[in-house]
């Protein structure tokens, strides 16, 4: 049997694979469109995942450090050490900054931990983990830094002594990992005019500065400077314990607010991207609606370019369905050109993005069959349009 | 056979979709989640690491000196500036004596009455001695005319009580000039007393030293114990050294040191520990040694930051591999041995480590773990026993590491 839409395409080949490739294109923005909602919510796992941590405790009544500011003493985590159900715990520290490497200044987040702790970078994919317990620095390698390349932090340079990969804020923002104190430093030491303005302001101040006490103006001033807080306390819980009856006493008893695995996704996975999702969520409706659109107007044209052929089949006595069935199978051929360009041409431009794209199979399957249903329901207007045609027409 | 346009058409267009599809499966296979993770992986070795500690802290003197007024009061002078270099008993400051020479004229005023006094007890005394010789020569001649009945017993008795009286008023007036004699000896104690005092407003060096602050000027006001100039002896520098608790495993005094300093990052001096802090700090969880250099390296300045490295003695041999490679699985530390293609998790106990980042391990399991075995030492991601791996030579592009 002869395929008429075979027939038909080899008629006209090159207008046929190269709508076919703007289809793909089409569809190409679409999965990348979902993957940058899926590599939104992976940077938020990633983020999760990378801090290896079953239960946060952060400030009370806060969301913690990646929703919102948190500030608690770095003495907390000996009190949380103690508590029943906790194997590891260890503080941390998280924040937002501009690192400068030679000319030009990276946008990291930089994390204080403890190597070999919760929070340390799990993995690596080049170098070392920090060795010494300051001015060492393990850098994701989405901020471009090399092995040995000298960064400089607030008033200290430090030595990338090791890369990692996919440790990112919910932002995107790359990671640099530093130990504790370094980053307790970057985050709360004062730059060196605030200090010096700090301390004539205290020293002007007749309550600090008092005759017949010596002594107390330095004690007041370098408490000023120093900082004992972190922002959060990463927990590891005993194997097979349960995170809520191991959070409940914390939150009771130390009063701080406390985090299982299953809250904190909650907070950064459907609470801080929550509207971005919604953006993309109308992109994803209106790309597939304009999708839908230019196939059908793709196989209108094309069968309306053919309307005498069609005339001359139904002079022929070709049956309806076998015309109809032409249209589908090209409309379908279409779609599926269109699926594998775009798959293709969105695994191909991905890693450019600067966002991360993640491309789920799962998203393709279901892209693959949202693009059969879309043409399948596009064609049905050009296949009216076939039907209908008068075979009087042919002879014309 | 001869090829029609048709057929040509028709190879050309299978061609098109065969290539569409094998580049379809290529990017569902080797790219995104399906792909199998690259690793890298490192032989574990056997032998030794040379551990060091490293740890920063800042120059501070072993003796200083705040040097200031026993008393409160004025400062009438300083007389040596900052950098200034002092030798003992070299006049640093003075403090304005206010009143005290005054104090000093009345007790002397007070002296030499005190010596009149004496004077006057003297004549006293004498007066008294000859009162008594008296009385006592007419008790005398009273006895014998008595014996012979010349006079009654109550004018004997009366001569009597004559004597005893001069003999009360010579211990009386002994006594008076034993007063004034004590008077002059407290005056005296007292003025050198106060002229003690009044030295000690010359505030002087108590050794050879350099002059570090000049706290308080001429005409200011301080209080006892406050420091006027503070001194330190330049050739007792050393590095106060924090090293955190968690990695100070073998700090002790002896241990060679290279010491580098904030104001010279490029260049290293050769120091030792020459004590450590029985009192570590529990706030921040660091442990205080002092680091003291074989030669002070000249114009460096106290409260300067240094970075220090401690070279702890050789370990044991045992196997090693890069601190990379370790990870936390489960709560335990190991590593992943690829072993026939797969991976395990070998857990570990974990020792010796060199700055370098080699570690040496032992694994918990004894025969878990041999030297010569590949163990994964970079991963793309996060791995578990059943993630399907790709071995490749170098995870970063060439270039990327230097």
């Amino acid at each position: 049997m002869i395929s008429l839409a075979g027939r038909d395409i080899l008629h006209g080949w090159s207008k046929y694979v190269l709508t076919g490739l703007g289809l793909g294109l089409l569809i190409g923005v679409t999965l990348t469109m979902a993957g940058v909602y899926r590599g939104m919510v992976d940077d938020a796992h990633a983020l999760l995942g990378n801090s290896g941590a079953d239960l946060w405790v952060v400030q009370k009544d806060t969301q913690g450090p990646y929703a919102e500011s948190s500030s608690i003493k770095d003495d907390v985590v000996k009190s949380v050490r103690g508590m029943p159900g906790v194997a590891a715990a260890a503080n941390v520290a998280y924040f937002t900054l501009q690192v400068s490497h030679g000319e030009k200044d990276v946008r990291a987040m930089l994390v204080g931990m403890a190597p070999g702790q919760p929070g340390a970078p799990g993995y690596l994919v080049a170098g070392r983990q920090p060795t010494r317990s300051h001015y060492e620095a393990v850098a994701d390698e989405k901020t471009g830094f090399a092995l040995g390349d000298e960064i400089g932090i607030r008033r200290h340079s430090y030595t990338v002594v090791g890369l990692t990969r996919r440790a990112v804020s919910s932002g995107g923002d790359p990671m640099i990992f530093v130990s504790i104190k370094d980053a307790q430093e970057a985050q709360f030491l004062k730059d060196n005019d605030a200090i010096v303005n700090d301390r004539a302001r205290t020293a002007a101040n007749p309550v600090f500065n008092r005759p017949g006490v010596p002594g107390l103006l330095e004690a007041v001033q370098n408490l000023q400077t120093s900082s004992r807080n972190v922002n959060a306390v990463l927990v590891q819980i005993a194997p097979g314990a349960d995170p809520e009856a191991v959070a409940e006493p914390i939150r009771r008893w130390k009063h701080v607010s406390v985090y299982t695995k299953a809250g904190m996704e909650d907070i950064l996975v459907v609470k801080l991207i929550a509207n971005s999702a919604k953006q993309i969520g109308m992109f994803l409706v209106i790309l597939a609606i304009v999708s839908a659109a230019i196939v059908a107007f793709i196989i209108y044209t094309m069968t309306m370019g053919k309307l005498r052929e069609i005339a001359v089949l139904k002079l022929i006595g070709t049956r309806d369905r076998t015309i109809a069935g032409m249209i589908l199978q090209q409309a379908l051929g279409l779609g599926l050109i269109g699926f594998a360009v775009g798959k293709i041409a969105a695994t191909a431009w991905g890693p450019a993005f600067p966002k991360y794209v993640l491309l789920m199979p799962g998203d393709a399957v279901t892209g693959f069959a949202v693009t059969m249903v879309i043409c399948a329901l596009a064609s049905t207007l050009a296949i009216r349009v076939a039907l209908k045609v008068d075979p009087g027409e042919a002879i014309g | 056979m001869k090829l029609t346009p048709d057929t040509t058409r028709r190879i050309f267009l299978g061609a098109l979709a065969l290539a569409l599809i094998a580049a379809l499966a290529w990017v569902a296979l080797r790219t995104g989640p399906l792909a199998p993770v690259q690793v890298q992986t490192v032989k574990v070795t056997h032998g030794t690491v040379s551990p060091e500690l490293f740890g920063i802290g800042q120059i501070e003197a072993r003796r200083s000196w705040m040097v200031g007024p026993t008393t409160p009061g004025r400062v009438l002078a300083v007389k040596v500036d900052v950098g200034d270099r002092v030798e003992p008993g070299q006049a640093l400051a003075e403090m304005d004596a206010v009143d005290m020479d005054q104090r000093l004229g009345a007790l002397d005023a007070s002296l030499a009455r005190g010596q009149s006094s004496r004077a006057a007890a003297q004549a006293q005394l004498a007066d008294a001695l000859a009162k008594r010789a008296l009385a006592e020569a007419n008790l005398k001649r009273n006895q014998d005319l008595a014996r012979q009945n010349f006079i009654s017993a109550g004018a004997l008795e009366a001569r009597t009580q004559e004597t005893a009286s001069a003999s009360a008023g010579l211990q009386g007036a002994q006594a008076n000039l034993d007063a004034t004699a004590q008077d002059l000896n407290r005056l005296r104690a007292e003025r050198a007393a106060l002229a003690q005092q009044r030295n000690s407003l010359k505030l002087v060096a108590p050794a050879t030293a350099i002059v570090s602050s000049r706290d308080a000027e001429a005409g200011s006001t301080v209080v006892a114990g406050q420091a006027v100039v503070k001194l330190i002896d330049p050739t007792s520098l050393w590095v106060t050294l924090r090293v955190d608790q968690g990695r100070s495993g073998g700090l002790a005094p002896g241990l060679l040191a290279r010491v580098a300093l904030r104001s010279r990052p490029g260049e290293t001096f050769a120091g030792k520990v020459a004590r450590v802090d029985p009192m570590a700090d529990a706030v921040t969880e660091e442990r205080l040694a002092q680091v003291a250099f074989d030669a002070v390296p000249a114009g460096i300045s106290v409260g300067e930051m240094a970075e220090v490295t401690l070279q702890l003695p050789t370990s044991e041999s045992g196997l090693l591999m890069p601190n990379a490679a370790l990870q936390t699985q489960a709560g335990s530390r190991g590593v992943w041995l690829l072993k026939d293609g797969g991976l395990s998790f070998v857990a570990l106990r974990t020792g010796a480590s060199s700055l370098d980042g080699m570690v040496q391990v032992t694994p918990l399991d004894t025969n878990a773990l041999q030297e010569g075995d590949a163990v994964v030492v970079y991963s793309q991601k996060a791995l578990s026993a059943d993630t399907r791996i790709s071995v490749v030579d170098e995870l970063t592009p060439a270039g990327a590491a230097k």
